[in-house]
């Protein structure tokens, strides 16, 4: 006869989500203890990319060191440019002329729009959805043609400076990308037609690794993470820099649309908004942008007074944080970079017990994690 | 709320464990606390109804010279207000209580200032290394720290 | 194959001095080495097609370099496949590791035995025909479960492991799915269904437009069978993105190659019960091809069938290509709790709808009525 299920000796399966794998975005190594399908402990285990970023930073002068924040996100490249940009800004109380704000704005939200766009393609692809990740590559194509135009690089820009940018909009640059916002923005809904309210795909994803608003703010989760849990907070609203004062846009929160709210769902269309967000901003931002410099007169020798700074930015990420601290010299004494990504990995032990293997790749992919912004 | 309102009621509560504020030139100000008291003082800062710190946005390990010290960076998402938080340790055996019971977030960044400063947390539900692989030697963001020349027979 | 030894024989004058076992061997081997040429092209072709199509949908060219138009991709790839390096894993069981990937290929290309190509062109009509396709290919199960485990990896087997409980879980509504054709033509053997869906004007003697069930149960036959085959969105056990292929992941060389011809060895035997069973078979709308010459009675009807198993087998691919793919208790929730039922509340609709319009289907009511 049966036997009731408890009797049955079963054991413990321990996988090794290695660090290769097709999607754990990077080389993040999981250990899975699972039970069957069922997963009982996930232990995330970082450390592969680690390139002592900080420690070269303390080698290096400030100037120096801004190639080296293109490969903290090499996604979203020019916003990590520009994060510690205004991080030594506001360690020196340097002023940066305003057409170099708005470039930087303009630059920083295409780049939140082609990042969102692999965050969307890649994540369906893990889905097993393989075609809309070829439909964002198409889309981002546009953004680096713009992006290669205005600097001549593809990926890893380098495009900030401290004190402003590098170069000043090439003529046809503003003209081109308004045509790619107006192409781009019927995409949005294409997508949503496509893949976003597919049966299968909200099954996937709806009530998959529910954060509760409050768990999402002791974890510190930040960026689209956390908005994706309720809270209503983006530092390009509630800690306003640069010349985002001026420009006018909603901030996304989940709804619990599908599902609860929370869940990998409401990640994922909060991200999805986003870009349409986006997309507003950066259509004010070109019919605002003023003429004039494009950098400050930053001394050859740049030694900020002696203090210390935090400066965080809403990186498409979450927030990329730099802590400066100057003694005086040429060289950082301190530059400690926090990331969105190394913080979110903090709830993914909590989170995923009791969920599939399969729902683990969701969830990696709904948190957007990226390992170089973890591994520094 | 003003980091210098901060400082006073720390001092009124805690007496002499709020040691002094960093003002000039630190953006946020820092207030400075001894590491005995930072667990009492953590929880009343997270849930005193006036601070409301519920946000630890980063905490990071410093290494002046003389000594090291740990650098918390508190917000509050309900006031929306910022301070900072620093603790002074000797560069020997240099120990202060961890805050993941008080901060969740704390967790991993505390095992990175543990991996690269040596500064251990005791209390910490889970510390081990993190970036580093787990039998490395030295801790490398101090300022005297010498660069191994092989590890596991590897030249690096 | 008696017959068409017979056939043989009197057709050529020269063989009649041979003995009959002799003949009727040489016939089977013929028969089995075209069937044979036909899954290993299908299975070259089908993947040219398949990146091709991929290419399509997702806005992009699918291989071009190859000969023209990339057409010669698959002699590629094949020929890739037998030159890589054969590695089998230290610790694996290698009696099964070797024995596996044959087992899922046999359990494939076995089903080939039965369909009915045309007129008179079917390898063997056993009068089992139907019964002997679900059998014979629930060996698969047996090959992918051993490959699983043999290859001393957890990921492989748990890809096994998942393609084990999915294809037994979807062998119910797959059966019951064809039961409705079956009970139309009252019989298990695939020339007779075929031959029952024919007579009426063209399209209206399928199966299809019998009866509204039969038209439902096609449906629940081809939704089933694809996840019969592993393709998306029911191919977890070889999930690229989590399982980093599943059960075949150690497999390289032409091992590899024997799991995927036995796929689109898979994806074939679907699309033609699929067509002998819904959609008519080998007959050719507005022709009694019957009634024509022996040859090109065969030519036209291969023909018909060779277009309709086809179309379907493209309606796989874009299937796969533009939907997501289940979890695996959301897999195991759909056969169990819904294919399942429905089928059964099919197939009792079917019966009944026979018992009650004695046997007759809505065209044939309709004819009669007109006269």
């Amino acid at each position: 006869m049966t036997r009731p299920a408890e009797a049955l000796p079963t054991q413990e399966m321990l996988i090794n989500m290695g660090p290769q794998h097709p999607s754990t975005h990077g080389v993040l190594r999981v250990l899975l203890r699972t039970d069957g399908e069922v997963v009982v402990n996930a232990r995330p285990d970082v450390g592969y990319l680690h390139r002592a970023l900080e420690k070269i930073g303390e080698r290096v002068t400030y100037a120096q060191f801004m190639p080296f924040t293109d490969r903290l996100d090499y996604l979203a490249s020019m916003n990590c440019n520009c994060a510690y940009a205004w991080a030594v800004e506001k360690l020196a109380g340097i002023e940066v002329p305003e057409r170099a704000e708005y470039i930087r704005v303009i630059v920083s939200e295409l780049n939140r729009i082609s990042s969102h766009l692999i965050a969307f393609g890649s994540f369906t692809a893990d889905m097993g959805a393989f075609t809309p990740f070829l439909y964002s590559i198409r889309e981002r194509e546009r953004v680096n043609d713009l992006f290669e135009d205005l600097c001549g690089n593809r990926l890893t820009y380098n495009f900030a400076r401290i004190g402003g940018v590098s170069a000043d909009l090439p003529p046809g640059f503003l003209e081109k990308t308004k045509e790619f916002l107006d192409y781009f923005e019927p995409k949005i809904d294409e997508y949503n037609k496509l893949i976003s309210y597919n049966k299968i795909f909200v099954h996937r994803l709806a009530k998959v690794a529910v954060i509760t608003a409050e768990d999402a703010i002791a974890y510190g989760l930040t960026g689209p993470n956390l908005r994706g849990s309720g809270v209503r907070f983006d530092l390009r609203r509630d800690e306003p820099y640069s010349v985002y004062p001026k420009l006018d846009f909603d901030v996304c929160v989940g709804s619990g649309e599908r599902g609860a709210l929370g869940d990998c769902f409401d990640r994922y269309m909060v991200r999805i908004n986003e870009m349409r967000e986006s997309v507003k901003i950066l259509r004010q931002a070109i019919a605002q942008i003023p003429e004039g410099p494009v950098a400050a007169k930053v001394p050859r020798v740049f030694k900020p007074p002696v203090g210390e700074a935090y400066f965080r930015s809403e990186c498409p990420r979450g927030e990329t944080g730099f802590y400066l601290i100057s003694d005086g010299t040429g060289n950082p004494s301190r530059l400690k970079i926090r990331t969105g990504s190394f913080v979110t990995m903090n709830i993914f032990e909590k989170v995923t017990v009791g969920l599939m293997i399969a729902d683990i790749v969701a969830v990696i992919g709904s948190f957007d994690i990226i390992l170089p912004e973890i591994d520094r | 709320m003003e980091p210098q309102t901060v400082f006073e009621t720390l001092k009124g509560k805690f007496g002499d464990a709020a040691t002094e504020l960093q003002s000039e030139g630190f953006r946020p100000a820092f207030v400075v606390v001894s590491p005995e008291k930072l667990p009492e003082i953590a929880l009343f800062l997270r849930d005193d109804p006036a601070m409301k710190f519920d946000s630890l946005m980063c905490l990071s390990g410093v290494d002046y010279k003389d000594r090291f010290a740990v650098a918390y960076h508190l917000y509050s998402m309900t006031h929306r207000h910022a301070v900072g938080l620093k603790v002074f340790l000797p560069r020997e055996n240099p120990s202060v209580a961890s805050v993941d019971g008080v901060w969740p977030a704390a967790n991993f960044m505390e095992r990175e200032t543990f991996d690269l400063y040596g500064i251990d947390f005791p209390g910490s539900k889970d510390l081990r290394r993190i970036l580093l692989p787990d039998d490395w030697d030295g801790h490398p963001l101090r300022k005297d720290y010498k660069y191994p020349d092989f590890y596991h027979g590897i030249k690096v | 194959m008696e017959s068409f030894a017979l056939s043989l024989v009197k057709a050529v004058p020269a063989l009649s001095g041979v003995p009959m076992w002799t003949v009727t061997l040489t016939a089977m081997v013929l028969t089995a080495a075209i069937l044979l040429v036909f899954a290993l092209t299908f299975g070259g072709l089908g993947s040219y097609v398949l990146r091709k199509v991929a290419g399509d949908i997702q806005v992009r060219i699918g291989p071009n370099r190859v000969g023209p138009y990339g057409l010669l991709q698959f002699l590629a790839d094949g020929a890739k496949l037998i030159l890589k390096e054969d590695i089998i894993p230290a610790k694996a069981d290698r009696f099964l590791f070797i024995l596996a990937p044959y087992l899922v290929f046999v359990g494939s290309f076995a089903a080939f035995v039965v369909l009915p190509f045309g007129v008179g062109l079917i390898a063997s009509d056993l009068n089992i025909g139907v019964y002997y396709v679900m059998a014979v290919t629930s060996l698969v199960v047996v090959g992918i479960l051993m490959a699983g485990w043999a290859s001393n990896n957890k990921w492989a087997l748990l890809g096994g492991m998942r393609a084990a409980a999915q294809i037994i879980s979807y062998e119910i509504p797959v059966g019951m799915a064809i039961m409705p054709a079956v009970l139309i033509a009252g019989s298990l053997s695939l020339q007779d269904i075929v031959r029952s869906q024919g007579g009426l004007l063209g399209v209206f003697g399928w199966n299809l437009f019998h009866n509204p069930f039969t038209f439902f149960s096609f449906i629940l036959y081809f939704t089933a069978a694809q996840a019969e085959t592993n393709q998306t969105p029911f191919d977890l056990p070889e999930a690229e993105s989590e399982l980093v292929s599943g059960y075949n992941v150690e497999y390289s060389g032409i091992r590899y190659a024997f799991f995927f011809l036995a796929e689109f060895g898979d994806m074939f035997v679907v699309a033609a019960l699929a067509t002998a069973c819904f959609l008519g078979g080998w007959h050719v709308p507005f022709f009694h091809a019957e009634a024509l010459p022996a040859f090109w009675g065969n030519l036209l009807s291969l023909g018909a069938f060779l277009f309709k198993a086809f179309a379907l087998v493209l309606v796989m691919m874009w299937v796969r290509w533009t939907l997501p793919r289940l979890r695996v208790d959301q897999l195991m929730r759909m056969s169990w709790k819904y294919l399942v039922p429905l089928t059964f509340v099919n197939l009792l609709g079917v019966s009944l709808w026979l018992l009650l319009f004695k046997g007759k289907g809505i065209p044939q009511m309709i004819a009669s009525l007109v006269g």
